[in-house]
């Protein structure tokens, strides 16, 4: 059999067009001997549901630098449960408040990462997360 | 019910679990393609392979549209891309420009990484593309990099394989580089309103005419004199070229004639048979490969491999010899 590849989905829902960062976490991904479906800007929690299925992913990463976390994040994990896919793991990095992580985390946001953030961590916890 | 059953009926989580399954290689994937496999066989099978950047996934994502839309057939898309060989790691990027599929349970879109594998596609693409052809997709677009041989390896897969081309990308020596013409059933020029799209086109034209000869006069210095062409065998089928601007969806619907017409004159032509049979038979042929292998190397003690290969390193042994040695199952005596 061969060595089973962790396939993490990267996406920025929303509106908001800065996706540097979602670009440098999905090479570190790669870098890590991930394979990352990068499906770019503007996608709606629907799109971001719908590949996350036809792909089957391990993990969700999300990019969210707009302020719209509180909105985006549990219609995702909403319409993940909804797709039967309630193992799948989502990540949110971006610009959260740190008075909303401890929300989103009772809702389900497996981890949260901030600038400054290191790639090396963001793996570590993937990898962890995925066992 | 069995994921197989589910795949059948139509549950589209079903699918994409089982994909995985195959992908990786598990014993589930394995009994699950030998389910499914007497329902494969209703499948157009089209391969789409070109440098990069010459618009392959804008392309596939207008063809789709235009099957959906117009036709109403279901279709997958396999997109394959590149592992990395030292990390093993890979970014798949093509469904970046296939948003205008989003909502249309008629389309399933996979990305795959090659893992390992040195041509265009994966180990698992094949068997990938069977899950897709017994799920009842009607049409399977198989999306490749071309690069070095890969392009080959994407024709013994799909019945109709379009090579795609692009303007200003030194297509002259693209043009012309073997392979190309050998495999392509349709070459496409996308980007056809970017300049020097005359250019490539000449130089596809003259690069086909060399290959497909067919009668021609020539006026020489007053004198018409005929030049004898091969022979013109209505079973020969010439690769058409279209231009497209795929961004604008311009050319699509004649590229998907011509990919029907090609279809139709592998059926007439018993090619399509043809085809099936060679490309079952490659397959059966890379897992008859794998299988001896692997039984060869359970039956050999690792000790006796290593003494054999020191042989041949001491120069005691030629490593025909070393190989009739292992194939007899001894190692032979040292002089």
């Amino acid at each position: 059999m061969t060595e089973k590849k962790i396939r993490v989905l990267v996406a920025k829902p929303g509106l908001d067009g800065h996706d540097r960062g979602a670009k440098v976490v999905a090479r570190a991904l790669r870098d890590a001997g991930m394979e990352v479906i990068y499906t770019g800007l503007r996608q709606t929690p629907e799109m971001i549901a719908e590949a996350a299925l036809q792909e089957d992913v391990d993990v969700v990463g999300l990019s969210i630098l707009s302020g719209a976390h509180m909105a985006l994040a549990p219609r995702i994990l909403e319409l993940l449960k909804a797709n039967g896919q309630d193992k799948v793991c989502v990540f949110i990095g971006g610009i959260i408040p740190d008075e909303d992580m401890p929300r989103l985390k009772e809702m389900g946001i497996t981890g949260i990462y901030g600038p400054g953030a290191s790639t090396e961590d963001i793996i570590k916890d993937v990898r962890e997360a995925v066992q | 019910m069995s994921l197989t059953q589910s795949v059948l009926e139509g549950n589209r989580l079903a699918l994409a679990r089982l994909l995985t399954q195959v992908e990786n290689n598990s014993p589930e994937g394995r009994s699950a393609l030998a389910e499914l496999f007497p329902h494969t066989g209703k499948s157009h099978l089209i391969g789409v392979t070109g440098a990069p950047g010459t618009g392959k996934s804008s392309l596939v994502n207008q063809l789709a549209l235009h099957y959906r839309k117009n036709l109403d057939k279901k279709v997958a898309i396999v997109a394959v891309d590149p592992s990395s060989p030292f990390t093993g790691g890979a970014v798949l990027g093509d469904r970046v420009r296939m948003r205008d599929l989003f909502g249309d349970s008629g389309v399933f879109i996979r990305s795959m990484a090659t893992r390992g594998s040195l041509g265009g596609i994966a180990q698992t693409t094949a068997a990938v593309v069977q899950v897709f052809d017994a799920a009842g997709y009607e049409i399977v677009i198989i999306e490749t990099v071309g690069a070095g041989q890969s392009e080959v390896d994407i024709a013994r897969l799909a019945h109709t394989t379009l090579v795609v081309e692009a303007p200003g990308l030194g297509d002259d020596i693209q043009a012309i580089k073997a392979g190309i013409l050998e495999i392509a059933d349709v070459l496409v020029i996308n980007k056809a309103d970017r300049p020097g799209v005359e250019n490539t086109e000449r130089a596809l034209r003259t690069t086909l005419e060399l290959a497909h000869p067919t009668q021609r006069v020539f006026r020489h210095h007053g004198q018409a004199m005929t030049v004898a062409g091969a022979v013109t065998d209505s079973k020969l089928w010439i690769p058409p070229i279209h231009k497209t601007v795929a961004t604008e969806g311009k050319g699509i619907i004649e590229l998907a004639a011509s990919i029907a017409k090609h279809a139709e004159h592998l059926r007439n032509s018993g090619d399509w048979a043809a085809r099936d049979r060679a490309r079952l038979g490659s397959e059966m042929e890379a897992l008859l490969q794998e299988t001896l292998m692997s039984q060869f190397f359970d039956s050999v003690p690792q000790e006796t491999y290593e003494e054999i290969i020191q042989n041949v390193l001491n120069r005691n042994l030629s490593p025909y010899e070393a190989v009739k040695a292992l194939l007899n199952g001894r190692a032979p005596r040292q002089e």
